[in-house]
């Protein structure tokens, strides 16, 4: 399939596409996600958004399968934010597990009309026909009938309800290793993320922003700035200082020759000296109970081996490829927003409230994400970009630099994890603790009243799978001035990090092995025994390493999927931490594209990697310290470990596949660590 | 503002910029060549990587003067010929995700094979730590250029 025929018609109103002529329908679209012409043209809209993860693929081989089309002739369409598309947020995990139902039914129910239409036509039954490759087949006498020339006919039958959906079985789209959608554009240079929209009459735009957490503009002199060629204008916006110029590079010397002075508000003393320290107050609590089995803290009574330790993981920032950018519109009231959103509806409500409009005079085109990892599911940069437009009075592309993406991020929480554990005279594990110390994306961005049960710190501090005799959860959610926002994974990169290794540091106390260990407290129907035993097989557990060489196992279950990683590692004598390799075993149940799946694996690996390895987000005077990749660094081309991905085959409801891999890599990374160094690592990132 | 002339993928361009411009945003906003990203804009992401004489480059950190005269490639004038081996083994070896660093990387490949068509795992690792992806296709770009070196 050539990458001109998936052109992605994100600037035409959906609305205009399914305009009739007459009385005659041109486009049969039974639903928002469908739209077959008069050619036979089979357009799949996607409501997600495309940032890596590959939903312009998986998502269309849903509705495909269900339609029964020739997957080579369909037309993928990105959807603009819309409620009508139901749920678009693109982020937890839930792109095609959320997308399922509701693609499936408009496959089938699209077909089911088809059939029908096809049926009357003929004067049979539908059961005498089947769809085929984008016909309608008479199965009397095998005669066919193109969907293109059943547009007219279908478009006037009801809508069905309760139509049937396939027998996995029959899947001949869903389960296969086919070419993604969006590839040929991206490799021949041809693709539009946000950061490459140009619009007609447009200007460029940068932002002087504000060097601490809450920092407002006392006043600003911009006789420099103004005396450069190509600066068209500067204005005082909401998030700083707002340079208009020619091009990208001129507003970003505009704003390098500004000269703004702050009121730097109340955050100017935070530190992360200051942040931890809050932090660490409340490991002398119990903090508030969520979960409790049996009796966790009789085992010194009992003289039980007991182990206690912390472990923390700092603020990491999400630095996607592309930096942060956004073009906006506004005129007479009415905004049109290209925007590369994992959250188009949510950008739209905010742009609405924000500047007091018409909700249909708002639209937010979806462009495709030089990665997103849930710092674009804030709408704070579309915001930012239509003010900037409005105070303007012209198109604005707005292009954040990587100092102004770093800095001006909101971060993975920071977070401590105290632990606390035992095992019995049998050298099995008797007692397990967990008290979460963080801070709440929910309570700090919404002021969410939350229950200890629904703290959404806990993500992955629950154990799913494991039966523990004496167990207890408990949870602290500090309050701290520094703003913090979901990232790939958030919670699920720091709970079973500090579980995980803990476990292995139980395993190891009472001598045992420490996958056996693990095995033992797994039901044998339990999904996350069959991965961890998957891992454990390929990866050759057990077999003898030579010194400075080391194994880690973990399991993970999160996001309706299952993961056990076994990571391999070799320290070397400068004490230099390099992951050889890593086996991974995931179960997502029913598989949409097993080769999008191992991508997913190398990619929430490495993302993984980089927050393990290499570098961590400080604070000083109410600011980031790290600025670029040269102090916040990423994982390199020859760090990255050979990655051997085993899928699991099962007919499991589908499940997440996005952050999967991101939860079990660290702690299999930091228990591998200890094989092979005898040091248990308990901060993120590891250094030795 | 002066005038330079360049050599792009083959052709002459005229651009009115300032000097000390680099040539990334001149591709990118002048140009209209929109397939080299800007990415960390200090030369470390590779990200904006072009050909420069043969050679790859980070066009963030070469300013338009100093390329005056010299020929430049970006991932368009590449991809002009849709046989490339680069760009077909991409394809077929299912390399990119999100696809923002994917030019980058197959001009510091081109760079790589145009001087050592036989590289070995560690030459490859050299020239390719030099371009940063965050969705870690780092074993796909390894395994694709492996197979143009294979196939030659």
């Amino acid at each position: 399939m050539s990458g001109s025929a998936l052109c992605l018609a994100s600037f035409v109103p959906l609305n205009s596409l399914v305009a009739s002529e007459g009385d005659k329908p041109k486009i049969f679209s039974p639903s928002v996600f469908i739209k077959i012409d008069t050619d036979g043209i089979v357009t799949i809209v996607v409501h997600r958004s495309e940032m890596g993860q590959g939903v312009r693929t998986a998502l269309p081989m849903i509705v495909a399968e269900e339609l029964e089309v020739d997957w080579r002739k369909i037309k993928i369409e990105q959807a603009e934010g819309d409620p009508k598309y139901g749920d678009q947020i693109t982020g937890g995990s839930t792109s095609v597990r959320k997308s399922w139902d509701p693609l499936r039914i408009a496959g089938a129910t699209a077909r089911e009309m088809l059939i029908a239409a096809a049926a009357a036509r003929w004067n049979v039954k539908p059961s005498d026909c089947k769809a085929e490759n984008g016909y309608v087949v008479n199965k009397l006498n095998n005669k066919k009938v193109g969907y293109g020339d059943l547009v007219e006919e279908a478009s006037k039958l009801p809508v069905p309800q309760n139509v049937k959906l396939k027998d996995p079985k029959d899947y001949k789209i869903i389960g296969k290793k086919l070419h993604r959608t969006d590839s040929p554009d991206k490799i021949y240079g041809k693709a539009k993320f946000g950061i490459d929209i140009v619009l007609p009459g447009m200007v460029y735009a940068a932002v002087g922003r504000s060097p601490a957490f809450g920092a407002t503009v006392k006043n600003y002199d911009d006789s420099v700035t103004k005396s450069l060629k190509g600066i068209l204008d500067v204005k005082k916006v909401s998030t700083g200082v707002a340079v208009f110029a020619e091009s990208t590079w001129q507003a970003f010397k505009g704003v390098e020759n500004l000269s703004v002075e702050w009121n730097l508000g109340p955050s100017a003393n935070v530190n992360s000296d200051t942040i931890n320290n809050k932090l660490k107050e409340y490991l002398k609590t119990d903090g508030d109970l969520v979960e409790i089995k049996g009796n966790p803290d009789d085992a010194e009574e009992k003289n039980y081996r007991t182990l206690e330790a912390i472990y923390e993981a700092p603020f990491q920032a999400h630095a996607p490829m592309e930096p942060m950018n956004c073009t906006a519109k506004f005129e007479n009231n009415k905004v049109e927003v290209w925007a590369p959103t994992q959250s188009p509806q949510e950008a739209r409500e905010a742009v609405i409230k924000t500047f007091g409009l018409n909700e249909e005079d708002v639209v937010v085109y979806v462009t495709l994400m030089g990665g997103g990892f849930g710092r674009r599911t804030n709408p704070d940069f579309v915001v930012e970009a239509v003010e900037l437009s409005k105070a303007v009075g012209k198109p604005v592309k707005v292009t954040w630099t990587r100092e102004d993406d770093i800095k001006h991020d909101r971060y993975r929480p920071v977070s401590m994890h105290k632990l606390k554990g035992s095992v019995d005279k049998n050298n099995k594990l008797y007692s397990f603790s967990h008290h979460v110390i963080a801070p709440s994306i929910a309570v700090q961005n919404w002021g969410a009243k939350l229950t200890p049960k629904q703290y959404d710190t806990l993500g992955g501090a629950i154990e799913k799978d494991y039966i523990i005799p004496n167990y207890k959860i408990t949870a602290s959610i500090v309050d701290i001035p520094v703003p913090i926002w979901y990232w790939r994974s958030v919670y699920h990169s720091q709970n079973p990090f500090a579980a995980e290794c803990f476990i292995d540091e139980l395993a190891h106390a009472a001598g045992r092995d420490p996958y056996e260990f693990r095995m033992e407290l797994l039901p044998d129907d339990s999904r996350m025994k069959a991965v961890l035993k998957t891992a454990a097989e390929k990866a050759g557990w057990g077999k003898k390493l030579p010194p400075g060489k080391g194994m880690g196992i973990a399991a993970f279950a999160g996001y309706d999927s299952f993961s056990a990683q076994v990571a391999e590692v070799t320290v070397t004598e400068s004490k230099e931490i390099i992951v050889d390799k890593i086996t991974c075993a995931v179960d997502c149940g029913i598989v949409i594209n097993p080769d999008i799946v191992e991508q997913q694996m190398d990619s929430g690996i490495a993302f993984a990697l980089t927050a393990a390895l290499k570098g961590e987000i400080t604070i000083r005077d109410g600011s980031v310290v790290e600025s670029n990749f040269d102090d916040f660094p990423m994982l390199q081309f020859s760090e990255m470990p050979v990655v051997e991905t085993h899928i699991m085959q099962n007919t499991y409801r589908v499940g997440g596949l996005g952050e999967v891999a991101v939860g079990p890599c660290a702690p299999a990374v930091g228990n591998a660590i200890f094989a092979a160094t005898g040091k248990r690592l308990r901060k993120l990132p590891f250094r030795l | 503002m002066p005038k330079y002339s360049i050599f792009v993928n083959g052709k002459t361009k005229t651009v009115e910029v300032e000097n000390g411009t680099p040539l990334l945003w001149v591709l990118r906003d002048n140009l209209n060549l929109i397939g080299t990203k800007f990415g960390c804009g200090i030369g470390i992401c590779g990200s904006c990587t072009v050909l420069i004489d043969g050679k790859a480059e980070k066009s963030c950190s070469v300013s338009i003067e100093s390329v005056e005269g010299k020929s430049i490639t970006t991932i368009e004038g590449l991809a002009e010929n849709r046989n490339n081996p680069l760009l077909k083994a991409w394809i077929e070896v299912e390399v990119s995700q999100c696809g923002y660093c994917q030019p980058g990387q197959i001009l510091a490949a081109a760079a790589l094979l145009n001087e050592n068509p036989n590289p070995s795992d560690k030459e490859i690792e050299e020239a390719m730590n030099e371009v940063l992806c965050r969705c870690g296709t780092y074993n796909r770009i390894k395994k694709a250029i492996k197979k143009v070196v294979a196939e030659k």
